[in-house]
Formats: structure tokens, sequence, C-alpha cells
């Protein structure tokens, strides 16, 4: 099974993001389970939300605790929230920032991939510049950094769960997919 | 065809596969899209319904009540709060016997407010004659829907659909989506000839005498215990056309365990995947879930638990006083039939995460002599 959290402000589009991952798993034949950590969301409050895939029924009906990958939409909760609390070793961080993590101590531990999700989403209209909802773009950079779920069942899905701006939200998906940037010497093992 | 959808979604689905005529609906977290869902439908044509606004719970069972009575298929949804307003209500559709379907979406009662799960709200309306299901999973919610029109209509007694808040209602996972005109066969269109008609006017309700109202009360249980056979028989059918069965219990691996965990709702899942981590390291466990929790499937439940050494339950809902509900349940359906030790536990209150770890802890505990038999074991509250 593979466990994978997403951490993002309210606003940003994380619950639907880990929901869309779920349904983009399910076009590749997995079975799948997404959910919200669901507090009272506010425009701004960090917010948790989770997507299980496997190969069998899913049975676990709790929080995850010990992810396999995360996604961050906002990079400044890096430093607010321990959103690495239970990663392990080897996994996956895909980061939304304008940043370069050259030099990160998380690359010790973690694959880290970054792309600036924000950039994106602005330039196709998603959101507003000020909140701009950048889940569509992170999910293109979380399949093209690693290689875990294809760019065409992503791109599916945005297209079942966003009802509106379907081609911006396509395009968007596949500009993060190609310009998402490995952080390091690469992936390595887990 | 199968979808990722939302657990409250699924009630949804389920409504609209149903042929269902009457949809009265207020919100309240975490049921709400359960009739956002289904006011689209009724707005897109795709449920032939008359979609009621009202201005409360206590309402919008009312309102299903007068269009039951009518002699329309009827269904309305709701939580905690907005469950404890129908109350009086609740009581209501059983004594005039209608049909109607609920889904209620557990969350804990305040104060203080809490939006998230806990059974509390449903078992505290145990005696008021209502049949009571608890489902685990998003499938599951969508059948039990349809399942249950055909029992409610086949008894004459309302059934209520009970689901975790957030760990169901809104978990998104694979749903093999029923259409009304699959479902037809199972569930043809409802009628019936006892109904309010202006055609033909009749009185209901009225004033029942000492002389009569004994009798009446007595059929409604009579119609429990009957209750129970036609949940069997209407499940069974529905394998029959779709593959797929729920039982009155679900027990897992039991045939030679020497502990039982007994369990309901989203817990049951979980914890099943507990039982198989255990039964790798060579340890004689299984689990029961309770599925129908009105009518009590006493027999069902002792033939499961007879075999077993200990029985540990777990109760995400308490009975201040008392102790844990199901656990109330369990110990009466075992009661003077055998001696084994049938340990309470409570945990999960106001949608505290229930995790393997919990569970895991739960499970040694009642293995260990540690777990006194009369006592609460609380599991994860801060002292």
């Amino acid at each position: 099974m593979i466990e994978i959290r997403t951490h993002g402000r309210g606003g940003q589009g994380a619950v639907i993001a880990s929901e869309i991952l779920a349904d983009a798993f399910f076009r590749e034949g997995k079975f799948v389970q997404a959910f919200p950590a669901f507090g009272v969301e506010r425009r701004g409050a960090p917010v948790v939300s989770f997507t299980r895939v496997s190969d069998g029924e899913i049975r676990e009906r709790c929080e995850i605790y010990e992810p396999d990958h995360l996604i961050v939409l906002d990079p400044v909760l890096i430093e607010t929230v321990n959103i690495t609390a239970g990663l392990k070793d080897g996994g996956w961080i895909v980061i939304n920032t304008n940043r370069s993590l050259e030099g990160s101590e998380l690359v010790k531990r973690f694959n880290i991939a970054t792309v600036d999700a924000n950039a994106i989403a602005v330039k196709y209209g998603l959101g507003s510049r000020a909140t701009p909802i950048v889940n569509t773009a992170i999910l293109g950079a979380f399949a093209g950094a690693t290689k875990l779920v294809g760019l065409q069942a992503v791109i599916d899905a945005i297209e079942e769960f966003v009802p509106l701006k379907k081609e911006n939200n396509r395009k968007a998906t596949e500009e993060a997919f190609s310009s998402v940037r490995i952080v390091g010497d690469g992936p390595r093992e887990a | 065809m199968k979808k990722v959808i939302m657990g409250n979604h699924a009630v949804s689905y389920g409504v609209r596969a149903s042929d269902v005529k009457v949809i009265s609906a207020y919100p309240i977290t975490p049921q709400t899209q359960v009739v956002e869902l289904l006011s689209e439908m009724c707005a897109d044509g795709e449920i032939d319904a008359k979609f009621i606004k009202v201005e409360s719970e206590h309402s919008a069972l009312t309102a299903v009540v007068g269009a039951s009575a009518a002699g329309v298929r009827s269904f309305t949804a709701t939580s905690a709060q907005g469950l404890l307003l129908m109350h009086e209500i609740l009581h209501w559709a059983v004594g005039a016997r209608l049909p109607i379907v609920l889904a209620n979406i557990n969350r804990a009662v305040g104060p203080p407010w809490s939006i998230w799960t806990d059974q509390n709200d449903s078992l505290s309306q145990r005696d008021v004659g209502w049949l009571q299901i608890y489902c685990e999973s998003n499938q599951e919610t969508q059948d039990t829907i349809v399942q249950a029109f055909k029992i409610a209509e086949t008894v004459k007694l309302p059934v209520m659909l009970v689901l975790d808040a957030f760990f169901l209602s809104h978990t998104f996972e694979i749903v093999d989506i029923l259409e009304a005109e699959q479902v037809r066969p199972f569930l043809p269109p409802y009628s019936t000839e006892v109904r309010v008609d202006v055609e033909d006017s009749h009185s209901f309700g009225n004033l029942a005498s000492p002389d009569g109202y004994f009798e009446l009360r007595y059929m409604i249980q009579k119609a429990m215990e009957q209750s129970r056979e036609v949940v069997k028989e209407v499940d069974r059918e529905f394998g029959e056309h779709f593959g797929r069965s729920y039982g009155l219990i679900q027990p897992y691996r039991c045939d030679d365990a020497e502990t039982i965990l007994v369990t309901s709702g989203t817990v049951a899942s979980t914890t099943r995947a507990v039982i198989d981590q255990m039964r790798d390291e060579g340890i004689k466990i299984g689990s029961l879930k309770i599925r129908v929790f009105r009518p009590f499937p006493f027999e069902e439940v002792f033939e499961v638990l007879s075999g077993a050494k200990k029985v540990a339950v777990i109760d995400r809902n308490i009975s201040f006083g008392h102790h844990g509900i199901f656990f109330q349940e369990v110990k009466s359906a075992l009661y003077g039939r055998t001696d084994i030790p049938i340990i309470g536990f409570i945990t999960g209150i106001g949608g505290r995460d229930v995790t393997p770890t919990v569970i895991r802890e739960i499970a040694d505990k009642a293995m260990g002599d540690e777990s006194p038999e009369r006592e609460i074991n609380w599991i994860g509250v801060k002292r």
C-alpha cells in the first residue's frame, strides 16, 4: 500500500488534490481511498488530507501517521507545521515553491521535487494572484517526479473532479509535469 | 459503472437508484452533501422526486411522514443535533408504521460542539422502533439504502442507515454505482393501499384507548422480530441480483478464534487489518462486525461468540451510568447461555482516531488479564 499525505492551506485545494490523486490511481486499476482530516476549515488555515493506494482492498479507515510520500502546497508550512512527521526515509516530498531546496537538510533523508505551482496557476488563471489554486499543477508535478501515476490518468481525474476551466487546468498539469525539478542527485530507493 | 465517490454521495446514489418520490432536507455537517447532491439530481431530472426544503429537522422528518402516509417512497438525512430534534417524529413514524428511510451520519452531540464522529446520536434513539443498520464502506452504504426501502416496505417500519462522520461520510472510494433500471426488478415502485387519499377520506392517528394501544405496540415488536428474517432475505435477494451481500453480522476469521473483537462501523474495517497481522503472528483472534443493531441479531451473535474463550466489545459510544451500548447488547445476547468473559472498551469518542495501534492495544489487553470485566476500559482517554 502507498500512503500519501497532502498538506496545504484552506483555499488551495489540498482536499480535492487528494481525491483527484485517488481517482487517477483508480484509473490505473488500483484500489484507492482519500479523505480529509476535517477541521473547521477556513481560508488560509493549515489543512491535511490523505490518499491510500493499494493492489487490494483497503481496510484501514483512520488517518495516515507514517506516509510514504508528501505533497506540500505551501512551502511556508515546512516552517510552521512538522509536516515530515512520520514520513518514511526515501519518501518523496513534492513541494510547491519557487526556491531551490539544494542544500536542504531534508535532502539527506527524502527525495525532494519542487515546482513553482503558484506561478503556473496564476499563468493559467486558476484562483487569484493572491490565492492561486495550485492543486492541479502540483499533481502534474507529483506524476512527473515520482512516476507513480501517469500524466494522462491525472488529467482524466482532474477532468472528472474539476468542473471549471478544464482546458487551463489541463495545461497547468502538463506544464508542472514537465517543469518539476528533482533536487540533488535524483531519486533513491526507499 | 465504477466511480470514486464520497460516502455521503454513496447515500445519494442509493436514493437515486430507489425510485424515491419525496426527499426532504435540512442541512447539517457532516450530512449536507447527501441532500446537496440529491437536490442537483432532482433539478437535473435524474430523480423524479419532490425535493422539499424545510426550516428544521423536526419538519424534515414530519414532511416525509406526511409523504409516506400518502403512500410514496420517502427519504431524508441528518446528523447529531438534527436527529435529536427529530426524536418525537421518530416515534411517530414507527407508530404510524411508515416505511421511511433516513441516513444518519454519526456526529458527536454537543455541547461542546463537535462535528466529528461517535455513535451516541443514533444509539440514543435505540428504543424508538426504527431498524438501525451500521455501514462501513461506500459500496455497502449505497447498497444498503436500496435494501432499506425493501425491508421497510415489507415490515412497515422505518429504517435508519448509520455512517461514521468523515471516516466514511467524507471518504472517497470506489463504488459500483447502481442505476434505477437495474434496481427496479429488485425494488419495484412503491404502492400501498393504506394511505391518505383526498378522494377516500379516513381518519389516521386517532385516539387509541387502553383497549387497543397495547396491541398496536405488540404488533410493532412482532414486526421488528419478523424484520430479522426480512433483512436476511432481502440481503440474499440483493446478492442474487448484484453479487454483493452483507448479512446481519459479519464474522471474520472467527472459526478457531480464542478471542473475538466485536466492532461496528468503520472500526470493523480497520480491525480486520489488525486481525490479519495478529493471525500472522500465530494468535488465534477474530472479529465480529454487528451490522444490524435493531433488530439485534441475538442468535447470530451468540452462535459466533459461543466458541470463543474471551470477547472484547469496542464501543464508540457510552451510556452514561452504565457502559458501552454494544457491550450491553452483546452481554444480553450471551446471558445465561455461556460464561465467556465479555470485556468492554470505549474509544474513539468525539472523532478521536481509532488506529490499528489502538485496536492492537485493545486486543492485547483483552487477551491479558489486566482488563476488569465489570469496569469500563477506556482506551486513549487523557486523565
